[in-house]
């Protein structure tokens, strides 16, 4: 028969070795807790295993007595334990030079211009517009004459253009029957159908991502929203700032009520998104055939936040994208109804917006696959000594 | 187009801020790519009174002056000029004043004698090369006015870059115009010193495609190339230079004097956009001169020297005997105004844009008139450019105008264009009043009738605006001058898009992720390069024969960018590249535009480490089998890699989608062997990802170390293995591949890892024990394969 007086006192006795617990080296502490909260012989499980010897009142009391000294004595002992490995960490650190490099894997990264274009399109999808595409092959009629280009006017002088050495002039069926054997995309399959290619003059390469915005207004009657980022094709010697291919994304809204204060509204908010919060925005009459009014965008310069600088040219703006409502007769073109329907379309550089966003002097930089160049955009981390 | 800050002023009667001008011009549409200060640094040079000149006592060519510029003191100054005499006034630059020249004035002693500041050359104000004495001025101006209130020399050069559809701005009247609304100031053409106001003759209309003007045939044989054809004809002229104002607003223009009636029709050309020609009257054969097209084998050395053959598409000028100027291009050196030459014909003519652009094209022979025809001058304006060159001769060259006449066959009206006032708040988004959109179309030269029975504007557009066509240019013009800033810019609802993303898009950029999360580097080449091959797309126009054509492939853009990397020291090269790759079709029409995925790897597998000394493998076979079976599985995930040919292939179904191999670029020393891969992009086919549940038993392996042929292969083993194995088994892998002379040439032994587990319960010693007993019969009759024993 137990006696509740003896228990009482020897966990009082026990309670005492609190005071030494956080003084404990890590073998006295792994002692300690055997020989205090040890399951087999330990002080406490002694004490508890003596519990039922006591009358009930007595048995719920010192048991919880017991109870509370053993989340007592165990908490010490977490805690001293984390202590020691602590310092167990930096004693071994003692030895070591943390300034060594790290064992580094390698890392990837997809392309600057990538970057800028990802980014882009996040936006626009953020307001609603789709990703297209289409074809960089094109016929004059897409890439001039459905974007209202007339023949042998000035307009042309802008767009130097590559055109491919193809006799053709079949009728669509055949051309129906002559399939990619590989991938068929979503332009070349839409494109099957399309019976007008015949009359539509010389095979060249698109010299802006424009032509899209024919294709997709004739696949789909409005609401159209979609952004086509894509590779154009310019006559242009390849030097510092100029390349003979390079990347352009499109912009094309249409339905009914679209006004310039939409593309206004619509093309600030990218800006403020793409450039940051505080950029400026303003919109300068243009020409471009196939809108009407047209615009141009610039945004404050984000090297002299608009002050004037050399990057600038001291104007404090930077020019960014040109714009406009479309035309009406490029609306007829891809039979949507011009009274019915507006809409506004847009085109820019993600090239040139890298060139400028990085500080990248030379557009060949861009194209040559330079390791070096490319890390600098990727996923890394420097192996200097730090 | 460059224009003159003071030609502008001369337009608009008041004083003009170039920066301030070029600010509103680039609001307005047209961008100001440069303002070049025309003789800058002469604001602190003003007029100096040289009250007395006396010898300077110790050296005989200089003077003593004593001058005054306007101050109470007046200044000591030693002039070596011959010509300086008391009385006269002269530019004075006082001490301190820095020259055009850089020159900063100091006062100093000249020989002894002090001198302040300095009595200036044309020469040293960089108006002239003339060093012969100092610039006289005939002024009755003040002492210590500033020289440029006198000599108004100081202009600025605005390099304007006119959109192709706004010809009127390659006239300063045109830009003029723009500025006008804006300063709310009328439109005028400047003033022409000494210019008469009558003897200006009138132009003579006839509806007929020849007339007589004093003794001359005119007119246009060919009306749709040339549509209207006016002559003036003015005898007596005294060709020379010309007087300094109409020289110095050419140069500032960017044109060269040459002689007073040369200068007087380029002056016209960039006042009012109309290029014009002066003819010799004696040199013409007739005397005749009227448009007509060129016969077959005509030929004409036209005013640059050149000898050039027509066609008969073109449109020339010609007298009686020969074309004299290709029309709207150039013309010719046979009928050219010389320092001989006293009477004239002056010729202003309308071309056709697209016929003069063609005929441009066709010669290669662009002048500063094709420019203007191709973009369209105004037809209905000929009369007064005729009136301003007759003024401008008159003044700088003297003669009398004693014929003019305006061959005009069929006269058309300026087009009328209709104008809903409602449809302007549905392109704009903002309600105008109909007095405002008045106004604006005003202010471009519009005439403007209103129609309120069905609220309507008709409105008449004038000739400078070809571009002006239809209604929705007349919105534009109204936005315009409202200014696009005055518009709100507010998010307003709208419908989003029946369209989703394009597939294929949106494949790309998971593969492009994911090629970026396994270490390697986005690149993007020129698909252009040299011949590919049969089925290769050609361009007609290439830059070069390098990039004459469509790549057909896209390794071997990424072999250059080895190659390039290489030849920069850098040795470890993992790039992918995703493009287009072009197939011509057999029959013509549109060529096969297939999308696919390329790379490279050479060099070390992973950034060395001290650790290991630095050490690192570089990347051989096994890792190229790695990234193409995971570029594979990304790109064309129903694809399969297959054992090909001694390399790898991935093929879908039966095509040939795609391959892996070591590439033959040739390393230097210090470099790597280089792989590469190429596969075709189709996201279709890709399965949906399903959840397999974890396992919840423990599981067991076993290794065999079984002794194979070479015939028999590592994939074809693992099958034997699984099927004999039974449904225990969840994986089998290899762990080494071991060959010695004790196994002989003709085998090796590789090591498989089988790894088993129940479905639901532990595996227990003796089910293991009987798949592997089971596999090792298996593998022994199938494969002639045993148990490693040595
Ligand atoms: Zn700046």
């Amino acid at each position: 028969m137990a006696d509740s007086d003896e228990l009482r006192g020897r966990l009082a006795a026990l309670e005492t070795e609190l005071v030494h617990i956080p003084s404990l080296d890590p073998r006295g502490l792994e002692a300690a807790e055997v020989r205090l909260l040890g399951r087999k012989q330990g002080a406490l499980t002694e004490i508890l295993k003596l519990l039922p010897g006591l009358p009930p009142d007595q048995r719920r009391t010192v048991g919880g007595e017991a109870n509370r000294l053993k989340q007592v004595l165990e908490a010490a002992v977490v805690a001293r334990k984390a202590e020691l490995a602590q310092a167990a960490t930096a004693a071994a650190a003692r030895g070591l030079d943390l300034t060594m490099p790290g064992r580094l894997r390698h890392g990837g990264g997809v392309h600057p211009v990538t970057t800028v274009v990802e980014e882009i399109v996040a936006i626009f999808h953020g307001l609603g517009f789709a990703r297209a595409g289409g074809p960089e092959a094109e016929t004059e009629w897409y890439n001039f004459g459905a974007l209202n280009f007339p023949p042998d006017h000035p307009a042309m002088d802008l767009h130097d253009t590559l055109y491919l050495d193809i006799p053709d002039r079949r009728g669509p069926a055949e051309r129906r029957r002559n399939r990619s054997s590989g991938v068929a995309s979503d332009f070349e399959r839409r494109d099957l159908s399309d019976r007008r290619e015949r009359e539509q003059g010389r095979w060249l390469l698109r010299t802006h991502t424009s032509p899209v915005q024919i294709r997709v207004l004739q696949q789909e009657p409005p609401p159209v929203r979609v952004v086509i980022p894509g590779w154009v094709y310019r006559k242009d010697t390849f030097d510092a700032s100029h390349a003979p291919v390079f990347a352009q994304i499109e912009g094309l809204a249409v339905d009914e009520g679209i006004t310039f204060v939409d593309l206004k509204a619509t093309l600030s908010h990218f800006a403020r998104e793409f450039f940051g919060a505080r950029t400026s925005v303003r919109f300068r009459p243009s020409f471009f055939p196939f809108t009407e009014p047209s615009a141009e965008m610039d945004v404050s310069c984000g090297v002299c936040g608009g002050k004037g600088c050399p990057a600038c040219k001291g104007t404090g703006w930077m020019e960014i994208l040109g714009a406009g409502m479309v035309h009406p007769t490029v609306l007829a073109n891809c039979g949507v109804d011009p009274e019915r329907y507006t809409g506004f379309a847009f085109g820019m550089g993600p090239g040139r917006i890298a060139l400028n966003r990085y500080g990248i002097p030379d557009i060949r930089l861009l194209y040559e696959g330079d390791m070096r160049f490319l890390q600098q955009f990727g996923l890394r981390a420097p192996g200097e000594l730090a | 187009m460059n224009v003159s800050r003071r030609w502008l002023e001369g337009c608009l009667r008041r004083p003009l801020d170039a920066t301030e001008v070029a600010a509103r011009l680039a609001m307005l549409g047209v961008t100001c790519d440069a303002i070049e200060p025309l003789h800058p640094g002469l604001e602190q040079v003003v007029v100096g009174l040289v009250e007395s000149v006396a010898p300077h006592p110790n050296a005989d060519r200089l003077r003593v002056c004593q001058v005054f510029d306007g101050t109470p003191e007046r200044r000591h100054v030693v002039c070596g000029a011959p010509n300086v005499t008391a009385g006269s006034k002269y530019p004075f630059a006082r001490v301190g004043v820095t020259l055009p020249g850089g020159v900063t004035l100091e006062r100093r002693k000249i020989r002894g004698e002090l001198s302040e500041g300095m009595l200036c050359s044309a020469r040293e104000l960089g108006l002239g090369q003339e060093h012969d004495g100092i610039l006289e001025l005939q002024t009755g101006a003040a002492p210590g006015t500033p020289l440029l209130e006198v000599l108004p020399v100081d202009d600025d050069r605005l390099v304007l870059d006119v959109t192709p559809n706004r010809p009127d701005l390659l006239g300063h009247k045109g830009i003029a115009r723009e500025l006008a609304h804006g300063y709310g100031v009328p439109l005028r053409l400047p003033e022409i010193p000494g210019a008469p106001v009558t003897g200006l003759g009138t132009l003579r209309r006839v509806e007929t495609r020849r007339a007589e003007v004093a003794g001359v045939t005119v007119g246009t044989d060919d009306p749709a190339g040339c549509r209207r054809f006016t002559a003036v004809v003015i005898k007596g002229v005294k060709i020379g230079p010309s007087p300094a104002w109409l020289s110095d607003r050419l140069q500032a223009a960017g044109v060269r004097s040459i002689s007073n009636v040369v200068d007087v029709t380029n002056y016209v050309m960039l006042e009012l956009n109309h290029p014009m020609h002066a003819y010799d009257l004696a040199q013409l054969h007739g005397p005749a001169i009227v448009a007509r097209r060129a016969q077959p084998g005509e030929r004409l050395t036209t005013l640059d020297g050149t000898l050039r053959e027509l066609s008969p598409s073109m449109t020339v000028i010609a007298d009686q005997a020969r074309a004299v100027g290709v029309g709207g291009v150039m013309g010719a050196a046979n009928t050219e105004v010389t320092a001989a030459t006293t009477d004239l014909l002056i010729e202003c003519a309308w071309f056709d844009p697209a016929a003069t652009r063609r005929t441009r094209k066709a010669l290669a022979l662009a002048t500063d008139a094709s420019y203007r025809f191709e973009r369209g001058v105004d037809l209905w304006g000929l009369p007064e450019a005729q009136r301003r060159a007759a003024e401008l001769i008159l003044a700088t060259a003297g003669g009398q105008v004693v014929d003019a006449v305006d061959v005009w066959p069929e006269p058309t009206a300026p087009p009328r264009i209709f104008l809903r006032v409602a449809r302007v708040a549905l392109v704009l988004g903002e309600s105008l009043p109909v007095e405002c959109m008045e106004r604006y179309l005003v202010a471009v030269g519009c005439t403007v009738l209103h129609k309120p029975e069905d609220a309507r504007l008709a409105v008449e557009v004038p000739g400078w605006r070809p571009d002006l066509r239809a209604e929705i240019d007349l919105i534009e013009e109204i936005a315009r001058l409202h200014g696009y800033d005055n518009f709100p810019t507010e998010l307003r609802p709208y419908r989003v898009g029946r369209l989703g993303d394009s597939v294929l898009d949106r494949a790309v950029t998971r593969v492009r992720e994911g090629l970026a999360a396994l270490g390697w580097f986005e690149a993007q080449s020129i698909p252009l390069g040299p011949e590919p091959g049969p089925g290769g797309v050609k361009l007609l126009n290439p830059l070069s024969s390098e990039e004459a054509w469509l790549r057909q492939r896209v390794l071997p853009g990424l072999e250059r960018a080895v190659e390039t990397n290489w030849s920069r020291q850098v040795r470890d090269i993992r790039l992918f590249e995703i493009g287009t790759v072009f197939r011509g079709s057999e029959s013509g029409g549109r060529p096969f535009e297939t999308l696919r995925v390329a790379g490279v790897l050479t060099g070390a597998r992973a950034p060395a480490h001290w650790s290991a000394g630095a050490a690192v493998d570089d990347m051989d076979l096994w890792d190229l089998k790695a990234c193409f079976a995971a570029a594979v599985a990304l790109a064309n995930p129903a694809a399969d890699v297959q054992v090909e040919a001694g390399g790898w292939v991935a093929r879908l179904g039966e095509d040939l989608i795609g391959h892996a191999e070591r590439l033959g670029l040739a390393p230097p020393a210090w470099a790597a062997p280089v792989f590469g891969f190429e596969l075709d992009l189709n996201p279709e086919g890709r399965a949906p990802l399903r959840y397999q549940a974890l396992p919840t038993t423990p599981g067991a392996w076993r290794d065999l170390n079984l002794v194979l042929t070479l015939e028999v292969t590592a994939a074809h083993t693992a099958r034997v293995i699984r099927r004999a194995a039974g449904p225990l088994l969840e994986s089998v892998e290899v762990v080494s591949d071991f060959r010695s002379e004790q196994l002989g040439s003709d085998r090796r032994a590789v090591q498989f890892r089988l790894r088993l587990r129940g479905a639901d319960r532990t595996v227990r010693d003796e089910e293991v024990d009987q798949a592997v007993s089971r596999v090792l019969k298996a593998v022994e009759k199938e494969l002639d394969a045993r148990l490693r024993t040595s």
